[in-house]
């Protein structure tokens, strides 16, 4: 059999050679060039740098001229490294376009040395960046063990650590840092206070006389005592303006400015991530998202180097293949369901739904009523014993914890009799994990603040309850706070002790327990809602804890290391694989949600409830928001008409019109694209079948007059003779569609 | 040209910068790598060709189920016997690498997967690219019923003239839409 050749099949289905498509001009072009040593053979140059029309693998046709090979290959030089030949074919190319630059002009010659040096440098600037990349080292390690699934988790966690370092050096430069050097540049700081008012007394719970031991680590892991007069919280920046040498800095307007900036920093930072992935998914909502071939041309991760990865990442794949293809079937079924059926599955999906908000408002409930207790108990500040006191402090976040590990399991049950495609199910139960984990943080919330804003006769005075409350804003800070510790201690808890004894029961004991718990997997989606549940919490607490993102960062940072740890140890990869692509996109969509869901109190409290008049920066204003108007106010004419224009009614209509306008204009030019690409697709399909037509014709007509001339039988063909006899010798000079096929053209 | 005693020469080294897309430090891993498979006599010679089965005990190879079509599509040698020299090595590398552009990968991709060499992907070969990746026992196979399903799922995916095979140009077409393939197709030392 020729190696280059085409097949094509007759009616008969019988496969033959036909060198007519192998003359064809789109399939030279196709054709790879074989790598040989042979440098001597004259080849197909299918590599003298692009011509212009660039396509998908469209290189130099071996019958242009050389002159037209030239002109083009002056006018675009891609880089040598993007062929795909030999190294000494490419240098054969180096050398061939030293010599073509030495007849060029010397402007052009030093326009063209200019570009290769600013690419080495480009690429020496690229390498020496991503050896500073963090945990570099690890995540390859990981990556060769378990595949691109679980590394996209990891390399997601390395984002959100550089995230919250920087909202951390945000935080710090603008608002602590001012703080600190004031004393050392001879700067004046002027705190604020409102003399005379009920509502500016501050009772805060710091300890007096002589402390117990425990007591420190009480305050250690609640954020009270001690804790609650330092830089970590709110109440500490009592302060007004500071006045430098030269200026002076307004720390509230700081203060809040950097607060609605690292908001504005994390959702630019995040949709540039996954703008990648939400453009390819825009592309692909015609084919299915999971097509067929994504998974058999790119299943394979080459990175893969354990032998027992090997053989998981074998099983898995085999495992999707048989579950897709089930799915297909599944969703014939589904088209194939009468009326009485579907009205049967409708009514079990309504009352199953029921069932689960059912279930949600009793977890929303319970952790309302946990909130109350604890803060009651806190406040009436009864002290019985260390343990107990520490868990009437936590009480908020262990039965979030509780809630957050009960409902998953639930739904994954209800999931099963709902009867929904494999791939809908998967994602539907993520949904309402995503929701369950990220409500109940603002159900915390929501029942702090009614307990905040509730006085025990009528409206409050002050705006607020200053008698249990009297610094508001860092109480929330401290609830915050204790949420972060919690989930980082329940973390390293249930890896210490869940996830290393369970290894321990299944390696060496055998009895029907461990055969039925089976070892850990790591499960992507569980531990993606983990991280993503504690970078909404860090988001919304950074307001009343400046230096949460800190604490989150160290976190985030141990939890690496944990994590990889009993990943390594403990784990084998999950049955059921979760992609890459989809998964980056999928922890991008799930962290835009906690973002939009921190954006909400944090928004709500700057606005509507009014500052706590005891503490924190914002004494002097009614609302945090406050600051910004009067700060306006202040500045000169010019400015402050156009910063009021800008926020006035008039403006702001006219720029949500133009927006709408883009946005329509960009959906029609989609929609006309799309229109096109299916045209051009049927097209192609037409061109094929046309080509094939005519080629049959043809060999209809080489046949009929090798019928009528049998003379030319004898006659050798002068082309290789790896062409079938039967058709190569009856050939005439008129058939060719192109020119003749040079010696040794198709196997070179 | 090429290498000879355990150094790269400077403008060697740059000159492998130019022609691939690997940095100085994964050229000089490359090379480190390769003459640890060397024997002593064979690290004095220059140009050096290494058997394919010394090649396939390098870790990173050593449990692709692609490995043999990988030191196949690589190598120069007249023989077809799947030996790499070091510059051949390189190469594999930088297509492998990091930085190579799409259309290299999906090129070498392509000629990976096209088993029988013949320039398209037809049954035979997809059929083949599946057991690879399910694995190779028995038990481990897809039915026929099941096999013949996918096979005409990608083919309908992929070929776009409908003559029955993939050639070079659906391929690449289909791998540009594919958002895994980058990240999948990486082999780093």
């Amino acid at each position: 059999m020729e190696v280059d050749s085409v097949f094509y099949t007759d009616h008969s289905g019988r496969v033959h050679n036909n060198p007519l498509l192998d003359q064809l001009p789109s399939y030279q072009s196709l054709l790879y060039r074989r790598k040989s040593s042979t440098s001597g053979t004259k080849r197909r140059s299918s590599s003298r740098g692009r011509s212009g029309s660039s396509g998908s693998g469209k290189w130099g046709v071996s019958t242009v001229s050389r002159r037209e090979e030239k002109q083009k290959s002056q006018t675009v030089q891609r880089p040598v490294r993007e062929l795909a030949t030999t190294m000494a074919e490419k240098r054969r190319h180096i050398t061939q376009r030293l010599e073509e630059a030495r007849e060029l002009s010397s402007l052009r010659q030093l326009r063209q040395s200019t570009r290769r040096h600013l690419r080495r440098l480009r690429d020496d600037v690229y390498e020496w960046l991503s050896w500073l990349k963090l945990w570099r080292g690890d995540i390859h390690l990981i990556e060769g063990m378990f595949g691109t699934g679980i590394l996209s988790y990891f390399s997601f966690l390395r984002f959100l650590v550089m995230l919250n370092l920087i909202i951390f050096v945000l935080m710090f430069s603008f608002v602590m840092l001012p703080l600190i050097i004031a004393p050392h540049v001879s700067g004046n700081i002027t705190y604020t206070q409102k003399v005379g008012s009920v509502c500016s007394e501050y009772s805060g719970t710091a300890r007096r006389g002589l402390v117990n031991f425990h007591e420190h680590i009480t305050d250690l892991l609640s954020g009270g005592g001690f804790l609650e007069r330092t830089y970590l919280f709110y109440g500490y920046y009592k302060v007004d303006k500071i006045h430098f040498p030269k200026t002076t800095y307004n720390l509230p307007l700081a203060y809040l400015l950097v607060t609605i900036a690292y908001l504005f920093l994390s959702l630019i930072w995040i949709v540039k991530r996954s703008a990648t992935g939400f453009k390819r998914n825009l592309i692909q909502d015609e084919d299915r998202f999971q097509s067929f071939c994504n998974k058999i041309f790119a299943g394979w991760d080459f990175c893969i180097t354990n032998e027992n990865a090997v053989r998981l990442k074998r099983s898995s794949l085999l495992y999707e293949l048989r579950t897709d293809l089930e799915e297909e079937r599944i969703k014939q079924k589904i088209a194939d369901r009468t009326r009485k059926e579907r009205c049967r599955i409708y009514l079990i999906r309504l009352i199953l739904n029921l069932f689960v908000i059912g279930v949600l408002a009793a977890c929303f409930y319970s952790i309302y009523a946990a909130t109350i207790f604890s803060q009651k108990v806190q406040m009436d500040n009864i002290k019985e014993n260390f343990i107990v006191d520490l868990i009437y402090e936590y009480l908020p976040s262990i039965v979030i914890t509780l809630a957050n590990f009960i409902t998953p399991l639930l739904f994954s049950v209800i999931i099963n009799y709902e009867d929904y495609s494999p791939a809908f199910e998967i994602r539907f139960t993520l949904m309402r994990c995503v929701f369950m984990r990220l409500t109940s943080i603002g159900v915390l919330l929501f029942s702090l603040w009614s307990q905040i804003t509730k006085c025990d006769d009528g409206p409050c005075v002050c705006g607020y309850n200053n008698k249990l409350y009297s610094c508001w804003e860092t109480r929330v800070g401290q609830e915050m706070y204790k949420l972060t510790i919690f989930d980082f201690i329940i973390i390293v808890a249930v890896t210490i002790f869940v996830e290393f004894p369970r290894k321990l029961i299944v390696n060496y004991c055998d009895c029907g327990l461990a055969k039925w718990w089976g070892q850990q997997e790591f499960a992507i989606p569980q531990n993606v809602l983990e991280i993503v549940y504690g970078q909404t919490i860090c988001w919304i607490g950074t307001f009343y804890s400046p230096m949460l993102p800190a604490i989150c960062t160290m976190k985030y940072f141990f939890i690496f290391y944990i994590k990889k740890v009993s990943l390594i140890n403990n784990c084998r990869p999950a049955t059921r694989p979760f992609r890459a692509s989809s998964s980056n996109f999928f922890f991008l969509a799930v962290l835009l949600i906690g973002l939009a869901l921190a954006c909400v109190p944090v928004t709500f409290s700057m606005a509507q409830i009014n500052s706590s008049h005891a503490c924190g920066p914002f004494i002097n204003y009614n609302t945090s928001w406050e600051v910004l108007p009067t700060t306006v106010s202040e500045l000169p004419g010019g400015i402050q008409k156009l910063l009021l224009a800008l926020s006035s009614e008039a403006f702001a209509v006219s720029f949500f019109v133009v927006t709408c306008l883009a946005m329509f204009y960009v959906i029609a030019l989609a929609g006309a694209h799309k229109r096109v690409i299916n045209q051009l697709r049927e097209q192609l399909a037409m061109e094929g079948r046309d080509k094939r037509f005519l080629i049959q014709k043809l060999c209809q007509a080489q046949r009929l007059s090798a019928i009528k001339s049998p003379v030319s039988k004898s006659r050798p063909r002068r082309s290789s003779p790896s062409y079938h006899t039967s058709f190569s010798n009856n050939f005439n000079e008129a058939v060719f569609l192109a020119h003749s096929p040079p010696a040794s053209s198709t196997h070179v | 040209m090429g290498t000879t005693a355990s150094q790269l020469g400077k403008d060697l080294l740059s000159e492998y910068q130019e022609l691939t897309f690997l940095t100085k430090q994964e050229i000089l891993l490359a090379h480190k790598r390769f003459t640890e498979l060397l024997t002593k006599d064979e690290k004095d010679l220059p140009n050096t060709r290494v058997p394919a089965e010394r090649i396939l005990t390098l870790p990173e190879l050593k449990s692709n189920p692609f490995r043999k079509r990988i030191c196949h599509v690589f190598s120069t040698s007249e023989q077809k016997d799947g030996s790499l020299t070091f510059e051949d090595f390189l190469d594999l590398l930088s297509a492998f690498s990091d930085s190579a552009t799409l259309e290299i990968k999906s090129h070498y991709a392509f000629r990976i997967f096209d088993f029988d060499d013949d320039g398209t992907l037809d049954c035979g070969d997809l059929e083949k690219l599946v057991n690879c990746l399910t694995g190779e026992t028995d038990e481990t196979r897809l039915t026929t019923e099941e096999m013949r399903q996918l096979i005409n799922n990608i083919l309908e995916e992929s070929d776009i003239d409908k003559d029955g095979t993939v050639n070079l140009s659906e391929f690449q077409h289909v791998i540009s839409r594919s958002p895994d393939f980058v990240s999948s197709f990486k082999i780093v030392l």
